[in-house]
């Protein structure tokens, strides 16, 4: 199936997580900036699709856009007081946070202008009618499946993680 | 203008590189615990999107040299980073939920009980 | 002119069998978006006026019955006054947050169905994780009920926010776990992928919602009946936490009007409180919609080989018609049953003509180009319609639960049968997995 309109997408998509990010940095008040990366994160579902990433982006709605965000409203809603949005946003260090931010910035750049020839590209179209499965036979599979392994220690370490939730926050252990 | 009209792996990589300049900038400069760990999800995303374009990238290749479509370990690990995302802010939350019982704020410059 | 007429057959024609969105036409796949939004938008309107009807005979009295005859205008009635109520904002609330609230909550119950298979090449696009996508994108309305509730900056909206958010979140995972069992059964009994392979092949599992109801295709069972009692109770589990997940009675606490004064849209009046009304009631059809794909059978006709061949197919291509006739000679029959006054002549003549329009939709049905395009939209049309009914029905007969039974039924209940539900599936196909393989070695 031939992509349609790759570089209008992608510039949109790009430019809505641009725009999405620097929201979330900037915003006093809490909840705007988490609306703001709900935002984001959708445009990045919609990058992954581009990417022929189909289970990703499905993966990165239901738990990131569906189920972490959740979590930060909630815990907004709990938490958060009129005082906040009075207070000072930015703290002392800003500028040297900036400069730094900065600096890593001309490190990315620096190496991506080198390493421009790394990637030579022809017009790249796959099926997608085959992700899921064959991301499957990366994890489970009987001859390709080597992150078995890893698969049960993350439920593992998702065990560990609602134990931990719970019992921080409880009022008496 | 057409290299900029022909979206490349590279492309993806900058638009990586820039979320993840965004995130750090949020981390280093804010003073609300809850919209540090927001900038902390921005960075991740970005690692997320560069695992994957290259992963697509590694894929394209593969099949122009005659292999299958398997070579996926980018995506792979991209789940694992999302559901460790996942993991990380419940845990997060639950302390920050912990220490504004006791303090009443939820500025990073006041978790300072053990200073000297 | 006549290239026009030529590209509109060219993709009527039966032998195309992809979507659209598959076939990468961008132009065919705009005309479907058009078509189901304006389908789930003339549904939700017959939704208002059959729900206000149905649960007035249920409850012995007659509903609506002035407005058009019998009724029939009453929903353009009541978008009418929507439309020119006055807007009000509460004045502590957070206009930006308020105002985009229903809009997440609309998006997300309509953007579910882009992957809904009308039919074998009638959805709008197939993607590889039809299931996946639908199931997330129905949990981003929780989203928009948590932000309501926040933004309404009053205390009733804040506590049927958070309380209908945590009861849409438990029963996403009981549903998920009955989605899980349905897709299981996808990729046993030796079926390889779209119907190709025999017993001999090892079965390929697809999230695609229309590789699943080609799965029930090819293994000649609707997955309610497969490994029985195991579909069913998948499909009981996902039928009762659907009514929970979309906040209806019995599980509608949190925005019922002797509880909490309307829960998270208290606030909301004219066309926001429209906007979610409408996101309900396709979130409604979206989730009938899984139901009916996974369990039901989608777009295939009842008993496919119990009744198999030429003349049944023939005889059941019959049924759109006869339904649409049966249903414009109910009409006709209240038309004799009008008060015979010179007040309801308008009213008499309105009715009749709504009986003709249905006996004309009947006739069309008859002709065969139409006959055996309709087919499958109108099986799955009639399905969703059938747990529509359903969910009127639940609310006519059942207290509300309170909240804390609710939680209870949802975590303590559904999760663990689930649970069992997938582990006995899993079972039940290794062993007939081995038993095919006994047989044919």
């Amino acid at each position: 199936m031939a992509p349609v309109a790759t570089p209008f997408f992608f510039y949109l998509l790009a430019a809505t997580m641009i725009i999405g990010g620097i929201l979330v940095i900037t915003r006093k008040n809490a909840v705007h900036s988490a609306m703001a990366l709900i935002t984001a994160l959708l445009a990045q579902s919609g990058i992954y699709l581009m990417l022929y990433a189909p289970f990703v982006a499905g993966v990165q709605i239901i738990l990131y856009a569906g189920g972490i965000m959740v979590l930060f409203l909630f815990v907004i809603m709990l938490i958060s007081i009129e005082r906040t949005m009075k207070e000072r946003q930015f703290n002392h260090q800003w500028l040297i946070g900036i400069v730094a931010a900065a600096a890593l910035g001309g490190l990315f750049i620096a190496v991506y202008t080198r390493g421009k020839t790394l990637f030579p590209e022809g017009r790249l179209t796959y099926a997608e009618g085959q992700n899921t499965q064959a991301v499957a036979d990366l994890l489970y599979g009987p001859h390709t499946g080597m992150y078995m392994f890893s698969f049960e220690i993350a439920s593992l370490l998702l065990l560990v993680a609602i134990i931990g939730a719970v019992v921080m926050a409880k009022k008496r252990i | 203008m057409e290299s900029m009209l022909h979206i490349s792996t590279l492309h993806y990589l900058v638009l990586g590189a820039a979320l993840f300049l965004l995130g750090v900038v949020g981390v280093l400069t804010r003073r609300n615990v809850i919209i540090v760990l927001m900038s902390i999800e921005l960075i991740l995303n970005a690692v997320n999107l560069n695992l994957v374009a290259l992963s697509h990238y590694w894929q394209g290749m593969s099949v122009r040299f005659g292999g299958g479509p398997g070579a996926l370990h980018g995506q792979v690990f991209a789940i694992f980073i999302i559901t460790d995302a996942a993991a990380e802010a419940a845990v997060g939350l639950g302390i920050l939920i912990a220490f504004f019982r006791n303090k009443e704020t939820v500025n990073v410059d006041e978790v300072n009980l053990l200073k000297w | 002119m006549g290239w026009l007429v030529q590209y509109v057959q060219s993709y009527l024609d039966p032998r195309v069998t992809v979507s659209p969105g598959a076939a990468g036409n961008v132009f065919w796949a705009l005309v479907y978006i058009l078509l189901v939004f304006a389908g789930v938008s003339l549904g939700v309107i017959c939704m208002n006026w059959l729900e206000r009807k149905i649960l007035a005979h249920m409850q012995v009295r007659l509903g609506p019955m002035r407005v058009g005859p019998h009724g029939l205008l009453q929903p353009i009635a009541d978008a009418v006054k929507l439309l020119i109520k006055e807007d009000i904002i509460p004045a502590e609330a957070d206009a930006v947050v308020f105002w985009v609230a229903p809009f997440i909550v609309v998006l997300a119950a309509f953007t579910v169905f882009v992957v809904v298979p009308f039919g074998p090449a009638h959805a709008i696009t197939d993607m590889n994780i039809g299931i996946l996508f639908m199931l997330g994108v129905s949990s981003l309305s929780v989203l928009g009920i948590v932000t309501a509730g926040w933004a309404s900056n009053s205390h009733y909206p804040l506590i049927g926010a958070l309380r209908s958010s945590a009861q849409m979140v438990s029963y996403e995972v009981a549903m998920g776990l009955a989605v899980i069992s349905a897709i299981l059964m996808t990729s046993l009994n030796g079926f390889g992928l779209y119907g190709v392979g025999g017993p001999d092949t090892p079965g390929i599992g697809t999230l695609s919602m229309i590789g699943i109801v080609r799965a029930q295709e090819a293994q000649h069972v609707w997955f309610l009946f497969k490994f029985f009692p195991l579909g069913l109770i998948a499909f009981a589990i996902f039928a009762i936490a659907m009514v929970a997940e979309t906040n209806r009675a019995p599980f509608d606490l949190p925005e019922a009007e002797s509880e909490l004064t309307a829960g998270f849209h208290t606030e909301y009046s004219g066309f926001r409180w429209s906007l979610f009304f409408l996101a309900e009631y396709s979130a409604m059809i979206a989730v009938s919609s899984i139901a009916v794909t996974l369990w039901v059978g989608g777009w295939l006709r009842p008993f496919p080989n119990a009744l198999g061949g030429a003349t049944w197919d023939l005889a059941f291509s019959f049924v759109p018609g006869l339904a649409f006739l049966f249903l414009a000679g109910m009409t006709f029959y209240n038309v004799r049953r009008m008060p015979k006054h010179p007040f309801f002549k308008i009213q008499t003549m309105g009715l009749a003509g709504f009986g003709a329009v249905l006996g004309l939709i009947g006739l069309i049905l008859f002709v065969p180009p139409v006959r055996d395009r309709v087919g499958d939209i109108f099986w799955f049309v009639a399905k969703v319609a059938a747990f529509m009914y359903l969910y009127i029905w639940y609310r006519g007969t059942f207290p509300r639960y309170r909240f804390d039974q609710l939680m209870k039924v949802g975590w303590k209940v559904l999760l663990p049968i689930g649970l069992g539900v997938l582990i006995l599936t899993a079972g039940a196909g290794i062993v007939g997995l081995e038993m095919a393989q006994h047989v044919t070695h």
